[in-house]
């Protein structure tokens, strides 16, 4: 959330400066967050060394480095990141396909949402660990599966997101699209979808980091690839740079997906950043 | 018998609760013909803006009809709000082209009458912009031009400079006048501003207090085509201090 306000805050004051000051700021950020990783790793370094921790405990950076660059050349890495990616987008997408569709039609009815928010509600007290090996148990332990865990993960955000946005349609403009005598397909182009846009972007970014630990948790339950199951080898064997390896790579992993859902999402709502001066 | 453009018939409107019933408007009577601009002067919740619901066909009346041209089906309306409510997504251009994409008109022919109107209210260098760049006259100024664009049968406008102040909104009168003496069509204006109706205006409602109904239909006689100046002569100034006596 800071760092959410930080960006903000930037980005208000590009608005005033023009191009050359834009590519300093972004490239005095750049140092700032190169300064701080560098600081996070001799600091790392420093407490493996002072405090003598054995390997299996917390390995050395050097050690996580070298192991990452075997696994990058032997194609290891790659392979299931490759799994995993393909599970957290596909079950992403799924997800938000669903909830968006429901969201749509529980926030148009309210008849449906007294019928199905308990149900909704319901499912929020369980957690997906909980039922992840329901889903490995009848859908076998192959990619689909994982693919529901992730869809599940992510379905109850979005879904409430795509409510509140379609709610928060202004009603005077409903009866502007009425006056028009628009359509009820017009209505939901020109008015219900774009009026409800940066809510369901919220949404979408909060399910993309969700997606990629609900594939984790189904990828922990039962799998023989993935990032997942590459921690699950790395502890039965004592392996830990293996393990921060993969922990890393799903790091990198959730923040690509944030950063490109908020680049879309800044790109499509252009003008809610655009502030009178 | 030709049937007037539009006739309203024993008009009332109740907002049913659960505590019972609100009476917004009592046996509403009265017509209008195709190129007329009628203003509506009374008290808040005269139920002004509900007749204007009505007229629009957003809402259903609880008692008597309205009638356009001898038929049920309300006529191209243009509505116009005291917010401007514009698409806060959508550039000034885009929100003037609104209708006419509604009306599934073809692109080169919007561009063409958005670009015009665009110069007839003088935001020529703000085609682009957003509405949260424009000032409230501006985003006003855009929200008449929408309404205007589609070439409305009927434009219904609800106080529409009510939330700008004195000085912008006695301009934003004078470019209503020219607008509408370039593209005549019949206007339902709700105002608090007794100058502001007799300047636009060919008549001039008064409504009672709650339960609204027609207090007076005054004729404002004055020549046409008529400018901002009309205001300072005295024929004006009588007309406007006989209806304040009214209102009181």
């Amino acid at each position: 959330m800071a760092n959410y306000n930080h960006q903000e805050q930037t980005d208000l004051r590009l608005q005033s400066t023009d191009k050359p000051a834009l590519e300093y700021l972004a490239r005095r950020n750049g140092w700032l967050v190169a300064v701080s990783l560098v600081l996070f790793v001799v600091l790392w370094d420093r407490i493996v060394n002072w405090g003598h921790l054995p390997a299996f405990l917390l390995p050395a950076p050097q050690a996580v480095w070298k192991k990452l660059v075997t696994m990058i050349s032997n194609g290891m890495l790659l392979d299931h990141a490759w799994v995993t990616l393909y599970e957290v987008l596909l079950g992403l997408a799924l997800g938000s396909l669903l909830a968006s569709l429901i969201g749509y039609a529980l926030a148009k009815s309210p008849l449906l949402e007294k019928m199905f928010s308990p149900y909704l509600v319901a499912s929020q007290a369980i957690p997906t660990v909980a039922i992840a090996p329901l889903l490995v148990i009848w859908f076998g332990p192959g990619v689909f599966s994982k693919i529901l865990v992730c869809a599940m993960t992510v379905f109850f955000p979005i879904l409430v997101n795509t409510m509140i946005g379609f709610r928060a349609v202004p009603e005077n403009l409903g009866d502007l699209m009425r006056s028009m005598r628009a359509t009820r397909l017009q209505k939901l182009r020109y008015l219900e979808i774009p009026s409800a846009l940066p809510v369901l972007f919220g949404g979408l970014r909060i399910g993309a980091t969700l997606s990629v630990i609900g594939a984790v948790v189904g990828e922990f339950v039962g799998s023989d690839q993935g990032l997942g199951f590459l921690i699950n080898v790395g502890r039965g064997q004592y392996d830990t740079p293996l393990v921060f390896v993969s922990i890393f790579t799903l790091i990198l992993m959730a923040l690509c997906l944030y950063g490109i859902a908020m680049i879309v999402e800044r790109r499509i709502t252009r003008w809610k950043t655009i502030h009178r001066d | 018998m030709t049937e007037p453009f539009l006739k309203v018939e024993d008009l009332c409107m109740t907002f049913r609760d659960r505590k019972g019933g609100l009476d917004v408007l009592r046996g509403i009577n009265f017509e209008m013909n195709e190129q007329e601009f009628l203003c509506v002067l009374g008290p808040s919740g005269s139920g002004k803006s509900t007749l204007l619901r009505l007229i629009a066909g957003l809402l259903k009346p609880s008692a008597g009809r309205v009638r356009y041209n001898g038929s049920d089906t309300p006529p191209q309306v243009g509505l116009v709000f005291q917010q401007a409510n514009l698409m806060p997504w959508r550039t000034v251009r885009q929100n003037i082209a609104l209708p006419l994409e509604i009306m599934g008109i073809e692109k080169a022919e919007i561009e063409r009458r958005v670009a015009e109107m665009i110069t007839m209210i003088g935001l020529e260098g703000f085609s682009d912009s957003w509405p949260s760049q424009l000032s409230g006259g501006m985003a006003q100024r855009v929200a008449i031009a929408r309404a205007f664009i589609q070439k409305p049968d009927l434009l219904l406008l609800d106080e529409p400079f009510g939330s700008l102040d004195a000085l912008t909104r006695e301009r934003m009168g004078g470019e209503l006048l020219n607008l509408w003496q370039a593209q005549r069509t019949a206007v339902i204006m709700v105002t608090h501003s007794i100058s502001e109706a007799l300047l636009l205006s060919d008549r001039v409602l008064v409504f009672s207090r709650r339960p609204g109904s027609i207090a007076r239909d005054v004729s404002v006689g004055l020549m046409r085509p008529r400018k901002e100046e009309l205001r300072y002569t005295p024929e004006f100034q009588n007309l406007e201090r006989n209806l304040r006596s009214t209102l009181q």
